[in-house]
């Protein structure tokens, strides 16, 4: 067993390796980590009963668990089903597909400052949902939608950054182009429309959860449940590619065929995610490092970590931005006042690489 | 040796005249298309012989001049900077949009507006300077921290964060108070479209001694473009010439921000665009710039009439839509990317 002090992952301490195997399925996992992300699903769950409990008309705990158990009166069974729990779950569902596209775009390009957010991919899903917005299209179509964006978007950042191969620093740029034309894209959009559907386009793109509905919640739920798997079942050649082009290759992996699905189940998880909550900005980058710093190397179970820690952000920031604050901020307001100084940070201390 | 010398510098000053043409031509466009077309001979008596009789010349002197003549004012101004900061970082990417001067700038008009309660742009350009020379020294700072120097990648992303950062603080304060919003939006959006042409008289002043100061300094430009040690060693005080160029930079940038709003793109185009004729000498790029930022920017306002007319585009929005994809043209340099 290897032990090594890893640079951002603070002392590397010896997994807690446990194999198990059913019929034909086999895998391993870290003890280590799933406690971690035990605590970390603990931790989620009160900070939900506890968001449960907020609000205008204050309840408290024995009343939530009343109205969630189907006892209680109307009103605090309204409360807390109609108007409470669809925002929390769309939450809790939200952060993770984020948190998750993160890890798997940053993988995949094998440096830490590329998100959707920033390379562009989340502006793709955006300039689409604006286009079937302001055309006055159906909005149940906007997931289809949105994700359609997005993967054009994403492949035609990684056509244009292909000079031979793909270098991390070529694609940030590109992104970051493609990020601006798309964005110019939608403020012409938004200037052409008509002030309706102007207004609730500005409204999507501050990027909140509080609009959600129970629709929302079973949309994103599928989503998740679908693709948290198939991401999960992947984690396997993204460890692969982290060694490099050349090692993976060597060990018979189709380079980019792998790549492509995994920038397509990236590109579902971020534009379903945000084709329901709009653009919540910085998730995505933020929440790999975090996950990362205290469990260590991205794998199966870091990975699932990601997704609990995305779901405690995106509430925390859903929670203060509409209780600790005199008033209503969108979610997305709040991760980027917190997420932008973490992202410098990052730069200032990946300087060297770059 | 004195011949092709000669030769080429006669090259160069024929292309500035046709780039002094170009600029008359696009000026006289401007002038003339709109969603209401004028023909060129009411233009012109427009500008020489106005008489308050005439719709067209009405038309003309009140809206497309003041139009026109902040166009030409601030699009030399971005390219003139953009030039400047590309010589001073010895970075390809510098621009001052890309270092955070526009949201700067905007987040400073925001922040006044909101707590000191200013409606007239002549109150709150003044913010619009500070709040970009803030966010550009914190981008130069946060990218040249560390090891390794100021990279284009790392000037990149350190000025999208600031910019987000900036971004997201402005949305919460427009988020708070509605009136902010109603007085800031229409600035927001960068157009040179009923702007005030006295807001741009008076900050004309800062874009003539900008300017002249800046092509004065040409021959500084291209000691310090040599880079830190070759430029100590022919004897500049590289850190003083710098911060001056860079205090240039800000107030040409932050002051057509006061005027247009934030308007990007243009100060990253025009040096590349211009370096193609003009070779690498910066006397040379700054006179170019001079000419060819109007240019582009004018031109850039004539299609944003005529894309959807009889309505407009903004100008900042054509702007990014073509400069974006010259971002990408320039990532896709061998020579950038692997700086």
């Amino acid at each position: 067993m290897i032990r090594a002090s890893s640079d951002s992952a603070g002392q590397y301490r010896r997994p807690r390796i446990v194999g198990v195997r059913f019929g034909v399925v086999a895998f391993r996992f870290d003890t280590r980590v799933f406690g971690m992300l035990g605590v970390a699903l603990f931790l989620l769950a009160c900070l939900s009963a506890w968001t449960l409990t907020l609000g205008s008309f204050p309840l408290s705990i024995s009343e939530v668990y009343g109205a969630l158990a189907g006892s209680g009166s109307e009103d605090t069974r309204f409360i807390v089903f109609d108007l409470r729990l669809p925002r929390l779950l769309a939450a809790i569902l939200v952060g993770p597909m984020l948190a998750m596209s993160g890890a798997i775009f940053q993988g995949l390009v094998r440096n830490p400052l590329v998100s959707p957010d920033i390379i562009g991919i989340n502006a793709g899903a955006g300039l689409a949902a604006v286009f079937w917005i302001v055309t006055g299209r159906p909005l149940g179509f906007l997931p289809p939608v949105a994700f359609t964006g997005a993967l054009a978007a994403a492949v035609a950042i990684y056509a244009l950054s292909w000079r031979g191969h793909i270098s991390a620093p070529r694609l940030i740029l590109v992104g970051v182009g493609m990020n601006a034309a798309l964005t110019a894209g939608m403020t012409f959009l938004i200037v052409r429309a008509e002030i309706y559907d102007a207004s609730r386009s500005v409204q999507w793109l501050t990027g909140s959860v509080y609009s959600s509905d129970w629709g929302d919640v079973r949309n994103l739920a599928v989503a998740l449940a679908v693709l948290a798997p198939v991401a999960l079942a992947l984690m396997w050649s993204l460890r692969t590619l982290q060694v490099g082009d050349l090692t993976a290759r060597g060990v018979g992996m189709p380079l980019e065929r792998t790549r492509l699905t995994l920038i397509a189940v990236g590109c579902a998880l971020s534009s379903l995610a945000v084709a329901t909550a709009g653009p919540i900005g910085f998730v995505a980058l933020m929440t790999p490092h975090v996950a990362r710093m205290i469990a260590g190397p991205m794998s199966g179970g870091t990975f699932l970590l990601t997704g609990a820690l995305g779901a405690m952000l995106v509430l925390g920031a859903d929670m203060v931005g509409q209780h600790a604050l005199p008033v209503n901020m969108p979610a997305g307001v709040l991760t980027a006042a917190v997420g932008a100084p973490y992202f410098l940070f990052l730069l200032y201390r990946l300087n060297a690489r770059l | 040796m004195s011949e092709p010398r000669a030769r080429i510098s006669v090259t160069r000053i024929g292309a500035l005249v046709i780039a002094a043409l170009a600029l008359a031509v696009v000026t006289l466009m401007s002038l003339r298309i709109g969603s209401f077309s004028v023909t060129t001979a009411d233009a012109v008596n427009a500008v020489f012989n106005y008489s308050t009789e005439s719709y067209e010349e009405t038309v003309v002197r009140s809206l497309r001049i003041p139009r026109t003549v902040i166009g030409i004012g601030v699009g030399a101004a971005l390219g003139v900077a953009g030039a400047a900061m590309q010589a001073v970082t010895r970075n390809p990417l510098a621009a001052p949009s890309i270092l955070g001067v526009n949201s700067g700038a905007a987040f400073g008009v925001v922040t006044s507006v909101f707590f000191a309660n200013f409606t007239h742009p002549f109150q709150f350009i003044w913010f619009a300077f500070a709040g970009g020379l803030a966010a550009s020294l914190a981008v130069y700072a946060i990218s040249s921290a560390g090891q390794g120097g100021v990279s284009p990648v790392k000037l990149v992303l350190a000025g999208v964060v600031v910019s987000a950062v900036l971004g997201s603080w402005l949305t919460a304060l427009l988020l708070l108070d509605q009136q902010t919003l109603d007085i800031v939006r229409f600035w927001l959006a960068g157009s040179l479209a009923g702007r005030d042409i006295n807001v741009f008289f008076s900050v004309l002043p800062f874009f003539i001694v900008g300017a002249a100061c800046m092509v004065t300094l040409g021959n500084q430009l291209n000691v310090l473009s040599l880079g830190e040690d070759t430029a100590r060693s022919l004897g500049m005080r590289t850190n003083g010439m710098r911060a001056l160029v860079i205090l240039l930079v800000v107030i040409l940038a932050a002051s057509s921000v006061a005027v247009a709003g934030p308007i990007a793109f243009v100060g990253l185009a025009v040096p590349h665009m211009v370096r193609a004729v003009s070779g690498p000498d910066y006397r040379w790029v700054l006179a170019f710039s001079l000419c060819v930022g109007p240019v582009l920017l004018l031109g850039a306002d004539i299609l944003g009439r005529v894309v959807i007319r009889p309505s407009e585009v903004q100008v900042g929005i054509i702007t990014a839509m073509v400069g974006a994809p010259f971002l990408i043209y320039l990532a896709r340099q061998r020579r950038i990317a692997d700086l």
